[in-house]
């Protein structure tokens, strides 16, 4: 049975860069993914683009590519990644540039397209998913909308040649996906078979949270070598069956365990997974420990794919001011809720303008309130902490000013005060009718 | 016991809803997650966290629940005054639920 063997190169637009090199230098794969766009990321990038039109992508795209990309070519690996973000044109023009600053030619350089569906939402004005209203309510606020596309336009460039896909919004999964269906030549209507990649994708995805990231927990359960920890590779055969595994020596550890924790994760109902290209269903699946971090992963199906196509609409929801400042020794506590109480009150009497406030003690109950915090014996230090939410930057600026001005006027050694205010670009989910959404494929040689 | 004795547990997100996978190291535990962690403790557990409703799915096949609190984001992550405005603390602090260790089997 044919196999092939895909690396995950980047769980999150800031990952770490050499676990990716190491996967390509030593995993024997033939395909490299780079999962970089977060949630609310095309929202920010098309701010940039808007400000600059060659801008737009992913800020660490030549860094990534510039690690990975001579090994790659040298060994015929294919890379394929949404650090395309806003742009993924501008970002393909700019990987066939580093390629040939760095002697690489004859490299073929893909962008999928046709994810930005603002237009068509604006057009249907499309009800929002999270909370009541529609697109139209977000008036002059409105960012940017972009859908979730799948596998089947990036799986058209990789059949035609393209050694790097660049994408912008696409399903996480559908990143993996798309070098099975290349590899295998899945047809799209096979939903078992999507269902079994979806699982694959879905636990490649993040990267290091299936080898031991985000797992160690001492005592209950340990993980060596988180400082080097290994990204994954997903040995998936023509039939849609997988092990997980990851490059011999690297650090971190892959068990049954790691497997179940990152199978749920941001999972709802089990058996159904909504995707571009097919609903998954979770719930039968199986995992096994084979060897030493191989673990074998049984049991993904499918059933036919929705109609609609999930879209992320980004817009300007309103701005956040925050100070904090810390408390130590005898008394930190008490010190810390009268740096609270002094601050509430002085928002009031300067008349601070906000929707929303916040005080939390970090140290005592600033992650999940007053109810859930330990009842235990005074922590040597607490960090006072101010949030608020406000309609312009400048009354957002003057919640973080009252928690510095605790210096001179709050309780006795105060500490380490910093402030901070931020415009807040929200994200809220419509659903596109698929025949809407009109993906296409660009090339650019190198 | 603490359900930690028992279990391990990864919170995701997504909007305003969070999820915690609940997993029992041996297998033989999962009917004591299913007995003790209802959706009904969970929800009572994250009082003044979690304002909507709380849904339990079950995973036989990996000994897994998996929740599924609404509101559980301040809002939604993208806009969240909160610290932590993922809730990815969330699963450490459903670990520490306190599990009745069920008594030894005297039937025969």
């Amino acid at each position: 049975m044919r196999t092939i063997r895909i690396g995950s190169g980047a769980g999150y637009s800031g990952d770490r860069i050499e676990p990716a090199v190491e996967l390509a230098e030593k995993g024997d794969i033939q395909y490299l993914v780079f999962e970089c766009l977060g949630e609310r990321t095309v929202a920010l990038a098309q701010q940039a683009r808007m400000k600059n039109p060659q801008s737009g992508y992913d800020p660490l795209l030549e860094e990534r590519m510039r690690a990975v990309l001579p090994v790659c070519a040298a060994k015929g690996i294919k890379i394929v990644t949404n650090m395309g973000a806003a742009n993924p044109e501008a970002a393909a023009r700019k990987t066939a540039a580093i390629a040939k600053s760095m002697g690489l030619r004859g490299l073929t350089i893909a962008a999928v397209i046709g994810d930005d569906v603002l237009d068509a939402c604006k057009a249907n004005d499309l009800p929002i998913m999270e909370f009541e209203g529609a697109v139209s309510g977000f008036g002059n606020r409105l960012l940017s909308a972009n859908a979730y596309l799948g596998a089947a336009p990036i799986a058209e460039a990789l059949k035609g040649g393209a050694d790097v896909v660049i994408t912008g919004r696409a399903s996480d999964p559908a990143l993996f996906l798309a070098p099975m269906i290349d590899a295998f030549g899945w047809a799209m209507n096979d939903w078992n078979l999507l269902g079994k990649g979806t699982v694959a994708g879905h636990l490649l995805e993040c990267a290091g949270q299936i080898t031991g990231g985000y797992f160690a927990d001492p005592g209950f359960k340990d993980v060596a070598g988180l400082a080097r920890l290994g990204f994954p590779i997903g040995e998936v055969g023509e039939d849609g069956s997988l092990v997980v595994t990851k490059v011999a020596g690297s650090g971190g550890a892959i068990t049954a365990q790691t497997c179940k924790e990152q199978l749920l994760y941001e999972v709802h109902d089990p058996r159904q997974y909504l995707q571009p290209d097919v609903v998954a269903d979770f719930s039968q699946v199986t995992v096994e420990e084979i060897g030493p971090d191989r673990v074998r992963v049984r049991g993904g199906r499918g059933t036919r794919r929705p109609d609609t196509l999930k879209v992320s609409v980004g817009y300007i929801d309103s701005y956040i001011g925050e100070g904090q400042i810390s408390y130590a020794g005898p008394g930190a506590v008490a010190r810390g809720r009268l740096a609270l109480d002094i601050v509430r009150e002085r928002l009031q009497l300067t008349c601070v303008q906000t929707s929303e406030l916040r005080f939390d003690l970090i140290g005592v109950d600033s992650l999940h309130g007053g109810a859930l915090s330990a009842r235990n014996s005074e922590p040597h230090e607490v960090r006072v902490r101010v949030a608020g939410r406000t309609d312009n930057l400048r009354e957002a600026v003057r919640i973080g000013n009252e928690v510095e001005t605790l210096y001179t006027n709050g309780p006795a050694a105060g500490g380490g005060a910093t402030k901070s205010a931020r415009d807040v670009v929200g994200v809220a989910s419509v659903l596109l009718p698929r025949e809407l959404v009109n993906p296409s494929v660009r090339y650019v040689e190198a | 016991m603490k359900l930690r004795e028992i279990a391990h547990s990864r919170t995701g997100d997504k909007g305003n809803i969070s999820n915690i996978s609940v997993i029992a190291y041996r297998a033989e535990n999962y009917r004591l997650l299913l007995a003790q962690v209802t959706s009904e403790r969970v929800k009572a557990h994250f009082a003044g966290v979690v304002e909507g409703e709380v849904t339990r799915f079950e995973l036989p096949n990996i000994a897994a629940l998996n929740f599924v609190m609404a509101g559980a984001l301040g809002g939604g992550v993208t806009r969240s005054l909160a610290l932590d405005a993922h809730g990815k603390s969330l699963s450490s602090a459903l670990l520490d639920l306190e599990i009745d260790e069920p008594l030894g089997d005297t039937s025969s």
